[in-house]
C-alpha cells in the first residue's frame, strides 16, 4: 500500500480550497485598498484644492463678512492664532492634571479600588462625545457668566478642549510609567531618594518620550475639534490685541471651516479649503512627530 | 546584550542624577521635615489631580441632568417616541434624532466592520512584504488624525456630488423598500453613513490589528501543521483568539459613531421630518445639538439637554459594555 502515490504533494491551483483561499486573499487586499482610499482622496483634495488658495494674504488678513465682497474673503490669520491660543489654554490645564493623575495611578496606587475607578472613569470620559463637553461648558461657564461676566470666550473654548485632552494624557502617562522597570524605582529608593525625588528625577525622565507622544496626540485631536467650540468660543473675525480679548469670542480654524463651508459664496468656500489645508498639515505633522518621538524613547513600547 | 548594556548605562546616569539631587553624598542623615512635607504634599496634589477625572465626569452628568429636569418631568419617556419638534407650540420629542443616531451609527458599523477587520487581517498576514503592510497600517491610522470638520467639508463638496448618481440608481431599483423610498437630493443620511465609515474605520482597523498581532504564533503553526489552509486558520483559529479585542474595537467605534458631530451635521441635512428612508435628510442627537443649541431658549434648551442626556447614556452603555467585553474575553490566551 502506498498512500503518497494517490495524491500529489505539489501545489494544485485548481483545487477548491486553493481557489477559495486566493479569492479571500484578493478580497482582503481589496478591503485594504478601499480603507486607504479615503485618506488618499481627502489628503490630495485638501492639499491640492486648499494649497492653491494659500498665499501670504490668506494667512495674515482677517476674514471678511460673507457676501460683502464676492471676489475676496480676506484671510484666516485670526483663526490660526485663535486655534493656537485655545490649544495652549487647553494644554496649560490638561497637561499638569493629566500627568499628575497618571503619576498617582502608577506610582501611588497600582491596583487600589480608587485607581481602578479612575482608570475606568478616564475610559468613560474618553468616550463622552465632544459636543457634550461643549454643552457642559456652556451650561457652567458661558450661561452663568462665571468668568468675570464674559459669556462666549476663548478661555471657555480652551477649557472645553482640555476636557477632551485629559483622558488621553492620563492614560498615556499611566501606560508610560508602567513601562519603566521597577528595579529603577527600588534602586532610587535604596540610595535614599525620597518618593518625590524618585518620581521627578528617575521615573518621569525615563517615561518622558512616551508621555510626550500622548500629549502631542491629545493636542492634535483637540486642535482639530469643532463641536466643543461652537457654543463656547463661538467665532470672531478679529485678531486679539490685548489680554482682555481672551474673555471675548474667539475664532478658530475648525469653526471657520464649519461656518464658511455652509456659506453660499464661492470666496468663503475657498477660505474654508485654505483653512483645512493649514489644519491638516499641522495635525498630520503633529501626529508624525509624536510617532517619531514614541519610537525613539528609552522605554517606549516598540523596544521593550 | 547590546540592549542590556544600554540599560545599565542609563541606569548609572540616573543614579548619578539622584546623587546630585541629594547633595549630601553617602552620609547618614535624618530626612528633613521639609522633604517629608514635599513628599506628602506631592502625593496629595496628584491624588487631587486624579480625582479631577471623577469630578469632571460626575459634574457633566449632574449638569446635563439638572438642566434637563424640566423636560424630563414634563415629557417623561414619551420624549423618546415622539417625533414632533415644534418650538412654536412648545412640543418636543427626540424620536427622529434617536432614530437617525441609531441608524447612521449601526449602518456605518455594518459597512466598516468587514472593511476594517479585512484590512487588519491583510496587514497582519504575510501576503505582501512587511514594509508595505506597515505603510498601509500607518496610512489607515493617519486617517484618524484628519479633523471631522475637514472630512465634512470634503463630504459636502466632493463625495456627495460624486455618489449621488449611484444612490439614484439604488433609489430607482429598490425604491419600493421603505429604507430607500425617497429620492436622494443632496444632503441626507446615506452620505452621513459613508462619512462615518471613514471616521470609524481607523479605530476598528488599528484595534483589530493589535489584537490579531497578539495571537500567539504557536496557534497558527499548529493549525498549519495539521493541514489547515491560510483562511481556515484565520477563520477558525486566529479570529476566535482575537475576538475580544476586535469586539472591543467595534464597540468603541460604535460609541464614536453615535457621538460624532461635525461631519454628520454638515452632511445629514438637518431636518426633523421623520422618514424611514436613508436617502432623506434627517437629524442625529449630536447634529441637533450643534444646530439648535446656540439659538435655543426656554424649554427648548431643556429639551436639547434631555436629548444630550440620552446621547450620553447611550455612549456610556456602549463604552462600559466594550470595557466589560474586553475584560471578560481577553483572559483566554495570556
Amino acid at each position: 500500500m502506498n498512500y503518497t502515490s494517490q495524491k500529489s504533494l505539489t501545489y494544485n491551483p485548481s483545487l477548491a480550497r486553493n481557489i477559495g483561499n486566493r479569492t479571500l486573499t484578493i478580497i482582503s487586499a481589496l478591503f485594504a485598498f478601499i480603507s486607504v482610499l479615503p485618506l488618499i482622496l481627502v489628503i490630495s483634495y485638501v492639499l491640492i484644492k486648499g494649497g492653491s488658495y494659500i498665499n501670504i494674504e490668506t494667512l495674515i488678513l482677517e476674514p471678511e463678512p460673507p457676501g460683502d465682497d464676492l471676489l475676496s474673503a480676506g484671510g484666516i490669520g485670526p483663526a490660526i492664532t485663535g486655534t493656537f491660543i485655545m490649544a495652549v489654554i487647553a494644554s496649560i490645564i490638561s497637561i499638569p492634571v493629566g500627568v499628575g493623575g497618571g503619576i498617582y495611578l502608577t506610582e501611588y496606587s497600582k491596583s487600589g479600588k480608587f485607581a481602578k475607578f479612575i482608570r475606568f472613569g478616564s475610559n468613560v470620559l474618553a468616550g463622552v462625545p465632544s459636543i457634550i463637553s461643549g454643552v457642559f461648558i456652556y451650561a457652567i461657564i458661558v450661561s452663568t457668566k462665571i468668568l468675570f461676566g464674559s459669556m462666549f470666550s476663548g478661555i471657555a473654548g480652551g477649557i472645553s478642549l482640555s476636557i477632551l485632552m485629559l483622558p488621553t494624557i492620563i492614560k498615556t502617562t499611566d501606560e508610560a510609567l508602567k513601562l519603566v522597570p521597577d528595579d529603577m524605582r527600588r534602586a532610587a529608593l535604596g540610595v535614599g531618594a525620597s518618593k518625590f525625588t524618585m518620581i521627578t528625577n528617575i521615573t518621569l525622565p525615563a517615561a518622558f518620550s512616551s508621555i510626550c507622544t500622548g500629549v502631542l496626540l491629545a493636542l492634535a485631536r483637540a486642535a482639530g475639534e469643532t463641536a466643543p467650540l461652537i457654543f463656547t468660543a463661538l467665532f470672531s473675525r478679529y485678531y486679539i490685541t490685548s489680554f482682555d480679548d481672551l474673555f471675548y469670542e474667539m475664532g478658530s480654524l475648525s469653526v471657520l471651516i464649519y461656518n464658511f463651508a455652509l456659506e453660499p459664496y464661492e470666496a468663503q468656500n475657498q477660505l474654508a479649503w485654505a483653512a483645512s489645508f493649514i489644519l491638516v498639515v499641522v495635525l498630520l505633522s503633529l501626529n508624525i512627530l509624536s510617532r517619531w518621538i514614541g519610537s525613539h524613547g528609552a522605554f517606549s513600547k516598540n523596544k521593550l | 546584550m547590546k540592549n542590556l548594556k544600554l540599560d545599565i548605562d542609563s541606569y548609572c546616569k540616573l543614579l548619578l542624577r539622584v546623587d546630585k539631587a541629594n547633595t549630601s553624598k553617602f552620609s547618614l542623615r535624618k530626612r528633613p521635615t521639609s522633604e517629608k512635607l514635599v513628599d506628602v504634599g506631592f502625593k496629595n496634589i496628584v491624588v487631587a489631580m486624579a480625582s479631577m477625572v471623577a469630578v469632571v465626569l460626575f459634574s457633566i452628568f449632574a449638569v446635563v441632568y439638572y438642566e434637563s429636569t424640566e423636560s424630563i418631568s414634563r415629557y417623561g419617556l414619551r420624549f423618546l417616541f415622539n417625533s414632533a419638534w415644534n418650538p412654536v407650540t412648545d412640543e418636543y420629542g427626540a424620536f427622529t434624532a434617536i432614530y437617525g443616531t441609531l441608524i447612521t451609527s449601526i449602518a456605518s458599523l455594518l459597512i466598516a466592520i468587514p472593511l476594517g477587520v479585512g484590512t487588519a487581517i491583510f496587514i497582519t498576514e504575510n501576503i505582501i512584504p512587511e514594509y508595505i503592510r506597515n505603510v498601509i497600517g500607518i496610512m489607515v491610522e493617519l486617517l484618524a488624525a484628519i479633523p471631522s470638520v475637514v472630512l465634512g467639508l470634503w463630504a459636502v463638496f466632493i463625495m456627495e456630488p460624486f455618489i449621488r448618481p449611484f444612490l439614484n440608481i439604488i433609489y430607482e431599483l429598490f425604491g419600493f423598500i421603505p429604507f430607500f423610498s425617497t429620492q436622494p437630493l443632496g444632503a441626507g443620511m446615506m452620505p452621513a453613513i459613508l462619512i462615518l465609515v471613514v471616521m470609524i474605520l481607523p479605530i476598528i482597523t488599528s484595534i483589530s490589528k493589535d489584537s490579531l498581532k497578539q495571537v500567539p504564533s504557536k496557534l497558527r503553526q499548529a493549525a498549519y501543521g495539521i493541514g489547515a489552509s491560510r483562511w481556515t486558520t484565520i477563520f477558525k483559529v486566529i479570529i476566535p483568539a482575537a475576538i475580544s479585542g476586535i469586539t472591543g474595537g467595534v464597540l468603541l467605534a460604535l460609541g464614536r459613531a453615535m457621538g460624532e458631530t461635525m461631519a454628520v451635521t454638515m452632511i445629514i441635512g438637518n431636518s426633523n421630518n421623520f422618514s424611514w428612508s436613508i436617502f432623506a435628510p434627517s437629524y442625529t442627537i449630536s447634529s441637533m445639538l450643534a444646530n439648535q443649541f446656540g439659538e435655543a431658549d426656554g424649554s427648548q434648551v431643556s429639551s436639547l439637554m434631555y436629548a444630550a442626556l440620552i446621547l450620553m447614556i447611550l455612549t456610556l452603555l456602549v463604552n462600559v459594555f466594550a470595557q466589560w467585553i474586553v475584560k471578560k474575553l481577553s483572559l483566554k490566551y495570556q
